[in-house]
C-alpha cells in the first residue's frame, strides 16, 4: 500500500517537479481538465467510502467530499462553458486517473477499520499532493483570471479537506 | 401644579430603555472560504447572523462546544448570544476557516 501511495504522490508531484519544468506549462484547457479530474477522483473515492465504511466519522467526511467536490466541479463546468473553453485531456490527467483507478481497486479489497484507515490516509496524501500542484503549477500557469480565481478557491477547499482528513485520521488512531 | 419637566424626562427614560432593549444583529460573512470579519464583537442578547455566500456548506462551530451553527450553501444562520466571553470558532468541514467572537456582558 505504501508503495502505491508514494507512487501516486510521486505522479502528482510530477506536476510541480522537474518533469514539468522541462515541459511547456499547461494551457488553460489542460488546467481545467486536470482540476476537474482531480475533483472527480475524490468524489469516486468518497462514494466508495460511503458504500464500504461503517464508521460514522469516515462516512460523514466522505459525504462532505462528495458535496464539496461536486460543487467545485459544477462551478468549473459553468466557467468553461461561459468561457467557451473545452477542457483538454493530457498526460497529467491520464496519470491521475490511472493511479486513482488502481487505488480504488486496492481499497476495494480492504474492509472495516483497515479500509477506513487506508482511505483517510490516502485522502490526506492526495489532498496534500493536489494542494502542492495547485500552488506551484496550476494557479501560476492559469492565464484566465476567472479560472485562476476558481483554482484559488479550490486550493482553500483542498487545504480545508486536508486538515479535516488529518483530524479524522487522528480520531481513527 | 405639575412640574413641566416631568414629560421630557419620562419620554427620555422610555426612549433610552427601548434603545438598550433593542438587541443588535451582527452580520459576519463567509465567502471564498474566508470568515469576515475574522474578529467580531457583540453583546449578550445580540444576534449573530452568518451569511454563507459560498456554494459550499459551512458551519460556525465554537471550539468550547457552546454552539454549532449549520450554514447551507448560499444561506444564513443565526445565533442569539447568551454568554459573555471570547469564543474561537471554525468551520467543521473546512477547519482552515477560523475566527473569533468576543461577547461582552
Amino acid at each position: 500500500m505504501f508503495i502505491r501511495l508514494s507512487a501516486a504522490v510521486a505522479a502528482l508531484s510530477l506536476l510541480s517537479g522537474a518533469a514539468l519544468a522541462q515541459a511547456a506549462k499547461p494551457s488553460d484547457p489542460q488546467i481545467a481538465h486536470i482540476a476537474y479530474t482531480a475533483g472527480v477522483i475524490d468524489v469516486a473515492a468518497a462514494k466508495q467510502a460511503v458504500a464500504k465504511s461503517t464508521n460514522k466519522d469516515v462516512k460523514a467526511f466522505a459525504e462532505d467530499m462528495i458535496r464539496d467536490h461536486e460543487a467545485v466541479n459544477k462551478q468549473a463546468l459553468d466557467l468553461v462553458k461561459r468561457l467557451n473553453v473545452t477542457p483538454e485531456d493530457n498526460d497529467t490527467s491520464k496519470t491521475l486517473s490511472k493511479n486513482a483507478a488502481a487505488k480504488l481497486d486496492e481499497l476495494g479489497k480492504l474492509s472495516g477499520a483497515a479500509f477506513d484507515k487506508a482511505y483517510v490516509a490516502n485522502e490526506v496524501a492526495y489532498h496534500k499532493a493536489v494542494d502542492g500542484a495547485l500552488e506551484t503549477t496550476l494557479i501560476p500557469s492559469a492565464s484566465n483570471a476567472e479560472l485562476k480565481s476558481l483554482l484559488q478557491t479550490g486550493l482553500k477547499i483542498f487545504q480545508g479537506h486536508e486538515q479535516h482528513a488529518e483530524h479524522v485520521a487522528a480520531m481513527l488512531k | 401644579m405639575k412640574p413641566r419637566w416631568i414629560i421630557p424626562v419620562v419620554a427620555g427614560l422610555v426612549s433610552g430603555a427601548s434603545i438598550s432593549a433593542l438587541a443588535a444583529t451582527i452580520q459576519i460573512s463567509m465567502e471564498n472560504l474566508e470568515i469576515s470579519p475574522a474578529e467580531a464583537t457583540a453583546k449578550v442578547g445580540d444576534t449573530v447572523e452568518w451569511v454563507n455566500k459560498d456554494v459550499f456548506a459551512h458551519t460556525a462551530t465554537a471550539r468550547n462546544g457552546d454552539w454549532d451553527v449549520m450554514l447551507q450553501p448560499k444561506k444564513s444562520g443565526t445565533l442569539v448570544l447568551k454568554k459573555a466571553g471570547t469564543v474561537d470558532y471554525y468551520c467543521r468541514f473546512h477547519p482552515n476557516m477560523k475566527a473569533v467572537l468576543t461577547v461582552t456582558p
